[in-house]
């Protein structure tokens, strides 16, 4: 059995994250992202999940990596300003690999910018705002159904891979309300729980990745397996390492463990594409007017394809190559001044004539604003 | 073989010793205490958690055998916190020095001294902060000198204990490396207590602060601590009078200085609200 609900995206990210059997969340409130504080301190303790305001948000992050360490899926949700702050223990989470899912609804930045008005200024922070070499798994979802699925597959991914998730929203895709179909027992739902020891407490290696695995399994505080965790550059010991090879074995498996499984982890939607001479290229809720711009190009004649990355990082580079060989150019919209562009001009700038559609006023293209930008692109 | 060595060879890691403190830094004494308070209580190691921030002190938590984490600059009590909400059946420990327990991690200090979770927060004061070299921290007695206070410190210092009570922590209490039996009996308690305890340790950094304010060598910094801690029953009974005086003269009392059993503790009261999300169930 299901219901028909009109959900908030922001709402359906909460229903999500029940689903995917997230037991414990710590937030400070922030616009436009409060919707799913709010949901969930309601929702949580229903599922016998906890949830906490916390003093700032630095301690929303820090407690949902403090429950994952005691073995609960944990997650945060933020917005622009806060996402700068939790930049700090992202890192943490990067290099500890402690699962955890981590919303960002972008507002316009920087500092206050605008609360309640949409933006994607935060592309390239989603990859590299906390300090270092490091890596992550940004999504981002483009409707309030797809809120919901990309949420259980974050935290899915996020347990998979002990590596913190980022769903990448925008104001535009929280806020809006749409028709979603969620089925009344979630227990159906493909979940996908963190691998755990087995091997005998005095073989334990809190590093040690099986046979086949750049993933090692975690043990929960509290379960017979002492171990430390640590912000340092460690060894499979866990414990602190300066030298060289041992920084380089951690720092290669942290990428490897993504890297080597970009097709489990990127996922693109393409649309008309099967005979498109020109391409456009945009995500989240900039995503919304390409469909629609896309078919009043087909109804003019134009072949213009629509190539959506739901996956933003690790980049989508094998799929771009293809959308570039069989494209005469390439449009990509963004809500800011030119970010997820780089990365396209970088892997098929060479191939493919790659032009910028760029908005940073606050609002939405429409769909006719973004058909003059194609068929200037178009030449 | 000494009492000492056979709580190193049961709680310390193998091979994870010898420690990176200096000579006669006094954090091997505390985190001694530590593990004597957890040996006098008898806690089964897999059930106790140990979370550090950054900092001399923070890296305590590499050499003992428990669930340990050594997390990030004054963010130890948040993590805590959501561990503790994880699994309430932890005894949840927190190490911290003055800098990472009152200046970066200040913010996280009140609020979870006004929660009231569960967890034993233990502050090595060492008045500095010791692994960068000097630098005055929150604690630095005013007046003090300091590598960024080559003219000496203006700002006041924070009295801890007042602030955790003030906040709202249900236990404080005070020792020195000096009072090492009192230090290992007022942490026990504070483990024990079911609520959210402080405990200021007072130790000396001579290599840090010491040379810097002639307070001459490790021992007699230890000395300094044996002159100015006075118990806390001679303390209470001490005229007003009196204790204006020891306090003029830079005394400070130490022992359990609060406790009340009267604030439900937080994870209690949490299961409370699954309670009634379940519909009373």
């Amino acid at each position: 059995m299901s219901r028909i609900l009109l959900l908030q995206g922001n709402q359906a990210v909460v229903e999500g994250a029940i689903a995917a059997g997230v037991k414990f969340y710590g937030g400070y409130p922030i616009t436009p992202s409060t919707e799913i504080a709010e949901q969930l301190a309601l929702r949580l303790p229903q599922v016998g999940g906890k949830f906490m305001q916390t003093e700032d948000e630095l301690a929303g992050l820090g407690t949902a990596v403090g429950a994952s360490m005691g073995g609960k899926k944990s997650m945060t949700a933020t917005s622009g300003p806060g996402f700068s702050l939790k930049q700090e223990m992202l890192g943490l989470a990067c290099i500890a690999e402690i699962p955890v899912t981590i919303v960002d609804v972008q507002r316009v930045g920087p500092a206050t910018g605008q609360p309640t008005s949409p933006a994607q200024g935060e592309v390239m922070q989603s990859r590299w705002g906390t300090h270092g070499d490091h890596w992550v798994i940004v999504v981002s979802p483009s409707s309030v159904p797809e809120c919901f699925d990309l949420t259980i597959r974050a935290v899915n991914l996020s347990e998979k891979y002990r590596v913190p998730v980022i769903i990448l929203m925008d104001e535009v895709v929280g806020h809006m309300r749409e028709k979603i179909v969620l089925p009344d027992d979630y227990s159906q739902i493909e979940t996908i729980d963190r691998k755990t020891p087995d091997c005998k407490v005095e073989d334990f290696l809190a590093y040690g990745c099986e046979e086949g695995s750049l993933v090692p399994p975690m043990a929960a505080f509290g379960s017979g397996y002492r171990w430390h965790v640590t912000g340092l550059v460690h060894d499979e010991t866990g414990f602190p390492k300066n030298a060289p090879e041992a920084t380089v074995n951690c720092y290669n498996r942290l990428r490897d463990k993504l890297m080597d499984n970009v097709d489990d982890i990127v996922e693109v939607e393409n649309y008309r594409m099967e005979d498109a001479e020109f391409a456009v290229v945009a995500f989240g809720g900039a995503a919304r007017t390409a469909y629609e711009a896309v078919d009043m190009a087909r109804a003019e004649g134009l072949k213009v394809g629509f190539v959506r990355p739901v996956t933003i990082w690790p980049f989508a580079e094998k799929q771009m190559k293809e959308v570039a060989k069989k494209v005469k150019g390439i449009l990509v919209h963004e809500l800011n001044a030119g970010q997820y562009v780089l990365e396209v001009e970088r892997v098929v700038g060479k191939d493919c004539p790659v032009h910028f559609y760029g908005k940073y006023d606050n609002s939405s293209a429409t769909p006719a604003q973004m058909l003059a930008e194609i068929k200037k692109a178009m030449g | 073989m000494s009492v000492m060595e056979d709580l190193v060879e049961k709680y310390f890691r193998p091979g994870r010793l010898p420690h990176i403190w200096c000579p006669g830094c006094g954090n091997g004494i505390i985190t001694g205490a530590i593990v004597k308070a957890i040996d006098k209580l008898q806690l089964d190691k897999d059930e106790v958690a140990i979370i550090s921030g950054i900092g001399c002190s923070s890296r305590s938590t590499g050499y003992l055998d428990f669930n340990t984490a050594n997390t990030l600059h004054g963010r130890a009590l948040p993590i805590a916190t959501g561990l503790k909400m994880a699994n309430p059946k932890l005894k949840v420990i927190v190490p911290s020095g003055d800098g990472d327990a009152t200046a970066i991690g200040g913010n996280h200090l009140i609020h979870a001294a006004r929660r009231n979770v569960d967890m034993t927060l233990v502050v090595y004061n060492n008045s500095i902060y010791g692994m960068t070299g000097g630098q005055y921290s929150p604690m630095t007695p005013k007046g003090s000198k300091a590598s960024t206070a080559p003219y000496l410190t203006i700002e006041p210092s924070f009295n801890l204990l007042e602030l955790a009570k003030a906040a709202g922590a249900t236990y404080i209490a005070r020792a020195t490396t000096f009072h090492v039996p009192t230090m290992v009996d007022v942490i026990a308690k504070g483990i024990q207590h079911k609520g959210f305890s402080v405990i200021e340790c007072v130790t000396a950094c001579p290599i840090n602060f010491g040379r810097q304010n002639k307070a001459g060598s490790a021992a007699k910094m230890i000395e300094w601590q044996r002159d100015h801690a006075v118990m806390m029953g001679a303390w209470t009974r001490m005229t007003d009078e009196q204790r204006a005086e020891a306090k003029a003269a830079g005394k400070f009392p130490i022992g359990v200085l609060f406790e009340t059993n009267d604030v439900q503790e937080y994870t209690e009261a949490y299961d409370e609200i699954i309670k009634r999300a379940q519909g009373g169930k």
